[in-house]
């Protein structure tokens, strides 16, 4: 077994116990990263000198017994939209290709905290827009499993560079999908906690009231002691909840009896590849197998969620690019008559085409004239859903479905068909409207060799409960993947 | 025959908090320090920063509400106000559109009819964009943000004004308040209080406005009152010429007593305002009203009842004592350090005003401290110094605060009571002065005021004025 394949918290155990150094373990990653990303192009910056410095001094600081945490030494990738001070981020997008912020991110520093060593920062959708990571300024990232399909998006180059031994352990951000999605497509685990429970001081906003940052990783285990990590009230984050219950290690339990879980109908009917419908359903045996009470049920409104949501995070996203003008920092235009021109090309060559789309679409939902129409709609039909997931775990502990409709499609197939690619965000929509927590594991492969993605959702701050249940669900279902 | 015209004006009046820290970050909010010094990443805009509401802000606009008769919204938020421009970092305002603070108040003022209540249509909170500055040696613009993120309040009257008067009247009441508050210092002339007027005309009788323009860039209430006549008088031109008065914003010229049109109501911009994503909404409990009630200070309707009551001075002297804060502060500060009060008021009303109107100052440009004052009104009540050397010590007070005390004694300006020694100084002036001394003795009272200032003149002003009344009549 090499040094790559152990999980996070395994390699942390053997730092701890003096078996490997920090350094051993960044020089794999290193290495890694040498042979494999000519291929897989995970990363927009590796950055191996602060890694191998930073390797140095968590060394130092887990020789004196000042960190003794489950993550201790363990390289970490960070995907591109979340600030490291001194550290190029750029969003995959070109506006923002020479930007170097002057402060990192809560989620990143409850990370440092924990003595993790940054190795770099990942590829994505441009802005977190897209599906694929085929829309990132800087290339697209291939899926280790098939390097001729995309590896989700938007967190594509963070769930790549897990799934391809990269790094350890990954942050990415979930605004429809985009840590479920990719952790699906590549076969690793990712999870999107409840709205409210990390921090978004730093991390460069899509859509403000559904962002959130998650972990990508290779098992349950993992995932839980990351989340536990970058939980933290943050004042600096008015949407931050001070929650007493994070400790969310101590779902780790191999036992679902008595679980109650629901699936919704409206998740396994038309447009569901049958090989996942079937991967999907044979997981939930497994659970029922182990004492869980499975039962089939109608969710509603699922046909309403796409609209909505491309409605609020388009218009949010409208605003939240507009600082991006070529002012204060990121790309200006070479030439320009006067301020307004300045703008108009700065922007126009800065974003690319998804970008754009997005903000125009954003821009005209809440124009005048069409606010009620669209906007307030949108944020209707947003409390709609909400209800109907409160009433779906009046009954449940946990609602289990797929990720995405199919495994990852090739390369290029997406991008002509942007409605077709916002459709297959069916599944991880509603959760960030509702801004429940869901996490993805894999469940099995399909014909072609590629991942299924497992989706179990729990009620706001219930995550406990998903943890649980996709960890007794691991413990069944043993390894599945291998790597491609 | 000509028609009649009545006015119609609104208001819109900006006021910059007098909080320590901005509205959404922890940067002071002081004046005058080097450009770009009190910033951060929220009030720079950077990618990935959040704004927290300052707990203050939220406190001074309720102040303000209740001060100014309004509803209190207990379910309120803030919006996003989306306009590109250099000194707004983040191209969107945070403002407040759908659920303002405050809502449905009035105030009262001295109307040309009589008492009349202006109504207040709402108060919300804001922040302040930064300040563009112009190189004419670089052909290049430079951007301070330390503005960027102060905390403003508006205050949007209704159309209930029907003069410049009124106006004028509305806004002295506003800074007053606000002023009382310690909301602001409301200076016109730096910024930290402005006011856009919207103004239309009708005939006289007419049930429905007319069309109204914004007039914007009033630095000062005469240029507000300049402002409205020219307006007033553009706007009934367009009328009686047939033509159509255009809905749009004007920028004020104060020099030129002339105004332009900046954009008219067609190319206004469109800010696709929308709830604020990373502001939760502001929930206030009737506690938390009553906590900021209980904590309102006296405001000036109490303290005119108040001075009248408890230091019996005339209501004309309360009336203008309290026509500015800064005059009722050192009021109550001299009292309170033992001076009699009406010597005190005498002292603000005369003395003080008249400095302030030769100088062309405004009583909150005064600098000295009541200490002194009260110093200087002891001193009179003591003898030590005749009033008309007091006048003389106060005008060094007033300009360079100085003790008076010392300044009495380093400058031997005590008042001289010595008997003997006036009276060989009258003796003097009486001899040369005999053409006076005939008039006396002709009846002529006021030949004696002479020939006291005659000796004054030769003590250097010190002479104790009563001996010498005392001497000349016994020599005379």
């Amino acid at each position: 077994m090499s040094l790559l394949d152990y999980t996070a918290t395994q390699l942390a155990e053997k730092i701890k116990n003096h078996e490997v150094s920090v350094l051993d373990a960044v020089n794999a990653v290193l290495e890694q990263i040498d042979s494999k990303e000519d291929t897989y192009n995970c990363y927009v910056t590796v950055d191996r000198e602060g890694a191998l410095k930073k390797a140095e001094e968590v060394q130092k600081k887990i020789d004196s017994g000042e960190l003794t945490g489950p993550l201790a030494g363990v390289p970490v990738a960070i995907k591109d939209n979340m600030c490291t001070e001194g550290l190029l981020t750029t969003c995959s997008s070109k506006i923002l290709g020479n930007f170097v912020p002057t402060y990192t991110s809560e989620a990143v520093i409850n990370l440092e905290k924990a003595g993790a060593v940054i190795i770099g920062k990942t590829n994505m959708d441009e802005f977190a827009m897209g599906s694929t990571t085929e829309t990132s300024a800087y290339g697209p990232t291939k899926n280790p499993r098939n390097p001729e399909h995309v590896p989700g998006g938007s967190s594509g180059g963070s769930a790549a560079a897990v799934a391809a031994n990269e790094c350890f352990y990954a942050l990415g951000s979930d605004t429809g999908g985009s840590i479920r999605q990719p952790a699906g497509y590549c076969g690793v685990v990712g999870m999107k906690p409840t709205y409210s429970t990390v921090s978004r001081y730093g991390l460069i906003a899509y859509g403000s009231s559904l962002d959130q940052i998650g972990p990508l990783c290779k098992d349950v285990k993992d995932c839980a002691t990351i989340l536990e990590t970058i939980a933290s009230y943050d004042p600096k984050d008015s949407t931050s909840v001070k929650r007493d219950d994070t400790d969310f290690t101590s779902a780790l339990v191999d036992d679902v009896k008595g679980m109650k879980i629901g699936i919704p109908r409206d998740y396994l009917g038309e447009g569901l590849d049958s090989e996942v419908k079937d991967a999907i359903l044979k997981a939930a045996d497994v659970l029922k197998s182990k004492g869980a009470i499975v039962e089939e049920f109608d969710l509603g409104l699922v046909e309403y969620a796409i609209p909505a949501y491309y409605t609020i995070a388009a218009a949010e996203a409208s605003s939240n690019l507009e600082r991006f003008d070529g002012i204060k920092y990121g790309y200006r235009t070479e030439e320009y008559t006067d301020l307004h021109n300045m703008y108009k090309k700065t922007r126009s060559e800065g974003f690319g085409p998804e970008v754009k789309r997005r903000i125009m679409l954003g821009s005209f939902v809440l124009s005048s004239g069409y606010y009620d129409a669209y906007y307030l709609k949108a944020l209707r039909v947003k409390a709609l859903i909400k209800k109907a997931f409160d009433d779906a775990f009046a009954k449940y502990d946990v609602i289990l479905g797929p990720v995405a409709p199919t495994t990852a499609p090739k390369l290029g197939e997406s991008l002509s068909d942007p409605i077709k690619m916002y459709l297959g965000d069916i599944y991880t929509i509603s959760i960030n409207l509702a801004g429940l927590p869901g996490i993805c594991l894999p469940c099995g492969v399909d014909s072609k060799g590629l991942p299924i993605g497992l989706q179990l959702i729990g009620d706001c701050f219930k995550e406990k409960n998903i943890i649980q249940t996709a960890y007794a669900y691991e413990q069944a279902r043993g390894d599945i993947i291998k790597e491609g | 025959m000509s028609k009649e015209y009545e006015t119609v004006i609104g208001l819109e009046v900006h006021v910059e908090l007098a909080t320590k820290t901005k509205i959404f970050c922890g940067c002071s909010t002081a004046f005058g320090a080097e450009p770009n010094a009190h910033t951060c990443p929220v009030c720079t805009g950077m990618p990935g920063s959040l704004p927290v509401l300052n707990k203050q802000v939220v406190e001074y606009a309720m102040a303000v509400g209740i001060a100014t008769n309004c509803d209190i919204t207990q379910y309120s938020k803030f919006d996003r106000k989306n306009y590109f421009y250099p000194d707004n970092p983040q191209n969107y305002q945070i403002s407040q559109l759908y659920l303002p603070i405050c809502r449905n108040g009035y105030v009262e003022i001295n109307g040309e009819n009589g008492k009349k209540k202006v109504g207040i249509h709402e108060i919300h909170m804001e922040e302040d964009a930064g300040k563009l500055i112009h190189s004419e040696w670089d052909d290049c613009s430079m951007v301070d943000y330390n503005r960027s993120g102060v905390p403003l309040i508006e205050i949007v009257s209704e159309p209930d004004m029907r003069s410049a008067d009124e106006v004028i009247a509305y806004l002295e009441k506003l800074r007053l308040i606000i002023q009382y508050l310690g909301a602001s210092d409301c200076k016109l002339n730096e910024g930290s209080m402005r006011a856009d007027v919207n103004l239309s005309v009708r005939e006289v009788g007419a049930e429905k406005f007319g069309t109204r323009t914004e007039m914007k860039n009033l630095n000062s209430f005469k240029a507000i009152a300049r402002a409205i006549e020219n307006e007033r008088q553009r706007q009934i031109d367009l009328i009686e010429d047939g033509e159509a008065v255009v809905q749009e914003t004007r920028r004020w010229d104060d020099n030129k007593e002339y105004s332009y049109a900046m954009r008219s109501k067609e190319d206004a911009q469109d800010y696709r305002y929308f709830p604020e994503p990373d502001l939760v909404p502001i929930v206030i409990s009737d506690e938390w009203i009553e906590q900021v009630k209980a904590r309102q200070p006296e405001l000036r309707d109490e303290k005119m009842t108040r001075y009248e009551a408890d230091y019996k001075i005339p209501a004309y002297d309360a009336d203008i004592i309290t026509s500015s804060k800064k005059m009722a502060d050192i009021f109550e500060e001299a009292v309170a350090d033992g001076a009699n009060p009406k010597k005190v008021s005498n002292y603000l009303m005369g003395e003080t005003m008249r400095l302030l109107k030769d100088k062309s100052m405004d009583p909150d440009d005064i600098t000295f401290s009541p200490a002194n004052l009260a110093a200087l009104i002891k001193l009179i009540d003591a003898g030590t110094i005749n009033s008309s050397v007091a006048k003389e010590v106060f005008e060094k007070i007033f300009e360079e605060d100085i003790d008076p005390e010392k300044y009495v004694e380093e400058n031997g300006l005590k008042m001289d009571n010595d008997e003997d020694g006036l009276r060989g100084i009258i003796e003097q002036v009486v001899a040369d002065n005999p053409q006076s001394v005939q008039d006396y003795h002709n009846g002529k009272e006021k030949a004696i005021g002479f020939l006291v200032g005659q000796t004054m003149k030769a003590t250097k002003g010190k002479a104790n004025p009563g001996i010498i009344n005392k001497i000349l009549k016994e020599l005379l």
